[in-house]
């Protein structure tokens, strides 16, 4: 203190003391857990969050369902012979000589009922999983794939480089998804791979602008200007340094557009622009059966051809996004965006 | 910068970008095998190689598509959207002949999406983890979660055919009578859903986020009543963020309509469009995917708007 | 009977990782007009007692016990509406950052206006006349033109005002400055401290003046409550406490050194930091700090106790928390204040007390005198 009180000084209180001595009791300033990783931190929150569990338990189940539907051969050779839905899913029944007819009631021999070509519902609601499914993660790895790379260069160049490529992104923002989706079915045609291309073009621009704006605010941090200035090359900058900084959001956003790519997809083949007819892919099982309701009243309605397929839809998606919204809360990403396109389509 | 000068620079910013989805949308569709002049021909294989070629020529077809495209767009600047091939009429009309019918359900999908998620984002972020807010994340994830089509039949398969509450498709009556009103409800809560369910969720984090605020205590602590202090102080605060989202949802409408007018059957640009695409409506494709682009570049525009109302700190300098 | 009394106030907060006692059994008077000083490390419950004042500690915290008498009247059993009538009326807080205590999207007058119009019942116009006429007081240069600024286009010296004068909008008995200063710079800092204690003066307030800045408790204060860890350690006068110290974290604070225009290292003599509440030190809190600490402080929580009688000490005497002054300790507490440049031998607290009104800035200069404008932003 300086000031008419005078001047105070304190002799005695000797700080270093407690340094030297031992500690009188076992209590300690850092307690433990405290150098948990990021990544340890968030998976263990994730198991916590039980309805992303419950999410987590439900896409597994239905991608082993998927996976066991019908045995699986590989030029010839059958690498797996289970068969969990008891009948092929394009085999008329009727057909095949069993007493079946079209629009059968769902009972215990097809829990789901027939559909109009009396085909077993049940086996083509399992089946039909390996499109969704597939489509759907093959679709959101590679579309993150493209958005980090094309995201992590107009961010960690920025200048004209960046002004150029994110015009690009703007064209394409400029277009409703579905939209450009359909256009791109109907140059290509219908077909699982141009499907998978078809979303794939629609999909890599949020990725790349979200990387973008993660590339941007990590970019200030003072490692990337040390490792710069140590004279690292570029790219070694960006995918050693910046990248892994810039990949939560990524994952999240990931685990969030799965369900919208499946929507998606089932929307087109609903249009009768996704995969051929009578494939047994859910969206298309709508489309064949949107007719069923909307003749109306009169005589009995096939209802179960409508709520079963798209059930599968809903059941999927919605646990995909309580997956995604675990993981956004493990990782304590921002909602916003990435919230925002879960709607879109 | 004043706003009128950015609103300018703004809107003079997207004619490259529509001039870029033009050229990418042409040079896609005319990539495409198949016109609708070979479906016409298919069905009247007495049509010989010369009529065909002068059909063609009419359409603006033939020649390389660099020329295709010079047409088009010196047709478009003098006001020429083109021809509907398979009912030969000019694409303006036959668009704002069925614009009005996709307004009306994307108005009142928006309305209806407002009306819900403004009042139960609030609700839930002022009660978190209550059992009412937990109810509004169930309601939010199942939203963004249905698939739109399946969510239309549902509704169809419920309310019109189980409960006889609506004919399955609406009758033809006039857009703008008040009976159409009615037939609006199905198609509006089914395409106003998702947007519905998104923006609650946006609503719900954002206010969330700006509870935490000490602005907030700081209005507490000056004795406003808990009203004031939402309703007033922070709400502003959070529809900031809202609106970009908002806008971000045009383009989710659209897309909507899409499916939704198939699914009801509603004589809307939707339903044009699929149309198109199935017949290889060159010209109609063309004009709906511009039209579409426009609308949501405004759509964005008009956020960009409301934000600096909102928001005193933006100045567009 | 003191304007306001807390007796054996507790605050937990319900977390994650467990239940953690932010306050303790803290009781304290402050008499009308008083400058009441809490001084302590960041995390010692100094913000949550002011908050416990208000009603107003978050969702996860719950005031488990204790009393808060204002004017006599218990504000924890009150109902909900007319703890609102005291909020901003008759208990006002200024917070320790004006920036984020300021609404962005309103206008500071607004933002202050609407307390009087809430609380007094004003018409618009005359509300915003009582809002220019506090924004004058509090040094606001053309309060008028400024009424209709929004707070980003305040310096932060500016915004700190705004924030006194919003506090000072209904003429509260009890103003809570939490950290007032610390997020100005160091002149700025004094003319702030030597307007709110005039304006105390003026309006006839009391302030309940929270810091970890014992040089900005010297320049305001009368009486001082010295926490560490949620607990109360030592109670005086400005003077006692700063002439005769007497508990070892006092202490430790003021070898510190600070002084106002003295920011850096200020605490750096007390080694360690404030432990994490979840997991207090057992016995004296502060032992593992503490160079006098011995094993009997590991064991034995001490009381807060007369120093001189090692006797209980009510919610207003002279007191610290420390074994030594009941007798448990084996050594003494052999530290020593000098004062110098003063009288030789003043340097108890049994002398006459010096100059109240010193401090560490020069009063003489005209506040209103600085040159802080627009924020250029
Ligand atoms: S009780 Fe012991 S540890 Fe606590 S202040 Fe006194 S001497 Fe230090």
């Amino acid at each position: 203190m300086s000031s008419e009180r005078g001047r105070i000084r304190i002799t005695g209180f000797d700080a270093d003391a407690v340094e030297r001595r031992e500690p009188l009791s076992d209590w300690t300033e850092n307690r433990a857990g405290e150098t948990e990783g990021r990544w340890e931190r968030g998976w263990r929150e994730f198991r916590q969050n039980r309805s992303a569990m419950l999410g987590l338990y439900v896409v597994a189940a239905m991608a082993l369902l998927a996976v066991f539907a019908r045995p699986i051969t590989v030029a010839g050779v059958t690498v797996q012979p289970f068969a969990l839905a008891p009948y092929r899913p394009d085999a008329i029944l009727y057909v095949q000589g069993l007493d079946v007819s079209a629009y059968e009631a769902p009972s215990l021999a097809h829990p789901f009922g027939t559909d109009g070509s009396a085909r077993d519902v049940f086996s083509r609601v399992l089946y039909g999983g390996r499109f969704s499914l597939s489509i759907g993660f093959i679709v959101v790895f590679v579309t993150a794939a493209i958005g980090l790379v094309y995201g992590a260069v107009a961010g960690y160049y920025g200048g004209w480089v960046d002004e150029v490529m994110m015009r690009v992104l703007d064209l394409i923002f400029a277009f409703p998804g579905l939209l450009l989706a359909l256009i791109i079915v109907a140059v290509l045609g219908k077909g699982y791979w141009e499907l998978v291309l078809a979303f794939t073009a629609i999909g890599w621009a949020g990725y790349a602008r979200l990387i973008r704006g993660e590339i941007l605010k990590v970019k200030e941090n003072e490692y990337v200007t040390a490792a710069k200035a140590l004279g690292a090359r570029d790219r070694r900058v960006i995918f050693r340094h910046v990248v892994p900084n810039a990949v939560a959001p990524l994952i999240v956003q990931a685990s969030l557009s799965i369900g919208t790519v499946v929507i998606g997809v089932a929307a087109l083949g609903f249009l009768g622009l996704g995969l051929p007819p009578g494939s047994a892919e859910w969206g298309t099982m709508l489309d064949q059966t949107r007719e069923t309701i909307v003749q109306g009243p009169g005589g009995t309605i096939p209802w179960w051809v409508t709520v079963f397929p798209g059930g599968a839809i809903f059941l999927f998606v919605m646990s995909m996004n309580l997956i995604g919204d675990g993981i956004n809360d493990a990782l304590d990403a921002q909602e916003g965006e990435d919230v925002a396109r879960g709607g879109e389509v | 910068m004043s706003l009128r000068r950015f609103v300018a620079i703004r809107v003079a910013s997207t004619i490259p970008i529509l001039f870029g989805v033009s050229v990418f949308t042409f040079a896609l569709v005319h990539l495409t095998p198949g016109d609708p002049i070979d479906q016409l021909v298919a069905l009247n294989p007495q049509i010989s190689a010369a009529e065909e070629a002068a059909i063609r020529a009419r359409y603006g077809l033939d020649g390389p598509v660099w020329q295709q495209y010079l047409t088009w767009m010196s047709n478009l600047l003098r006001g020429d959207f083109g021809t509907v091939i398979a009912v030969d009429q000019p694409v303006g009309p036959y668009i704002m002949a069925r614009l009005p019918e996709t307004v009306a359900l994307g108005l009142f999908g928006w309305a209806i999406a407002l009306l819900i998620a403004i009042p139960t984002g609030i609700y839930a972020a002022v009660n978190k983890d209550t059992l009412g807010d937990d109810l509004s994340r169930v309601f939010a994830l199942s939203g963004i979660s249905l698939p739109n089509f399946w969510l239309g039949l549902m509704l169809i398969l419920v309310f019109a055919l189980w409960l006889d509450l609506w004919p399955v498709l609406a009758p033809d009556k006039p857009l703008l009578s008040p009976a159409m009103l009615w037939y609006l409800i199905l198609p509006g809560v089914t395409i106003g859903t998702a947007s519905s369910a998104t923006l609650m969720r946006v609503m719900r984090s954002s206010m969330a986020e700006e509870l935490n605020k000490e602005y907030v205590t700081a209005a507490r602590a000056k004795g406003l009543p808990e009203r004031t202090v939402v309703l007033k102080h922070v709400l502003r605060n959070s529809l900031i963020s809202v609106t970009t989202i908002a806008a971000f949802l045009t383009a989710g409408i659209f897309a909507g309509a899409v499916v939704v007018e198939q699914v009801f059957a509603w004589p809307g640009l939707g339903r044009a469009f699929v149309q198109a695409i199935i017949g290889r409506e060159v010209d109609l494709i063309m004009a709906i995917t511009l039209f579409t682009g426009v609308t949501i570049i405004l759509a964005n525009l008009l956020a960009d708007i409301v934000y600096a109302v909102l928001d005193p700190r933006i100045r567009y300098d | 009977m003191a304007l306001l009394e807390v007796d054996d106030l507790t605050v937990n907060y319900y977390t994650e990782e467990g239940v953690v006692t932010a306050v303790e059994d803290l009781s304290f008077r402050i008499d009308r007009g008083e400058k009441f000083g809490v001084v302590g490390e960041s995390g010692a419950g100094k913000s949550v007692t002011a908050l416990s004042l208000l009603r107003l500690v978050e969702r996860s915290g719950r005031i488990e016990s204790g009393e808060i008498r204002f004017k006599g009247e218990d504000l924890l059993s009150m109902s909900e509406s007319a703890v609102r009538d005291v909020r901003g009326n008759e208990i006002a807080m200024i917070f320790q950052d004006a920036q984020t205590a300021l609404n962005p999207v309103y206008t500071v007058g607004e933002q202050i206006a609407e307390t009087i119009r809430h609380h007094l019942d004003y018409g618009d116009a005359a509300a915003r006349e009582r809002t220019v006429r506090l924004l004058d007081d509090v040094g606001i240069p053309e309060p008028e033109a400024r009424y209709d600024d929004y707070p980003h286009e305040f310096s932060g010296g500016m915004q700190q005002r705004a924030v006194i004068a919003m506090a000072l909008s209904c003429d509260p008995d009890l103003l809570i400055a939490d950290e007032p200063t610390t997020a100005l710079d160091v002149t700025i800092e004094a003319k702030i401290l030597d307007r709110l204690d005039r304006l105390a003066a003026e309006y006839d307030t009391a302030i309940q003046l929270i810091t970890h800045d014992l040089g900005v408790i010297a320049e305001v204060c009368d009486r001082v409550l010295v926490m560490y860890a949620g607990r109360a350690v030592e109670r005086a006068s400005v003077e006692e406490l700063y002439y005769d110290p007497k508990h070892p974290y006092t202490v430790g604070l003021m070898s510190a050194i600070p002084r106002i225009g003295d920011r850096q290292d200020r605490l750096q003599t007390i080694p360690g930091t404030m432990p994490d509440l979840v997991e207090v030190p057992s016995g004296c809190s502060f032992h593992p700090r503490c160079p006098f600490a011995e094993e009997a402080c590991t064991r034995t929580r001490p009381q807060l106790v007369d120093p001189a009688t090692g006797e209980r000490a009510g919610p207003d005497e002279r007191s610290a928390a420390c074994l030594a002054y009941t007798g448990d300790l084996d050594g003494e507490l052999d530290y020593e204040v000098e004062v110098r440049g003063r009288d030789a031998g003043a340097a108890t607290a049994e002398s006459e007390p010096p100059e109240p009104d010193g401090g560490g800035v020069d009063r003489g200069a005209d506040p209103d005198a600085d040159s802080e404008g627009k924020a250029d932003e």
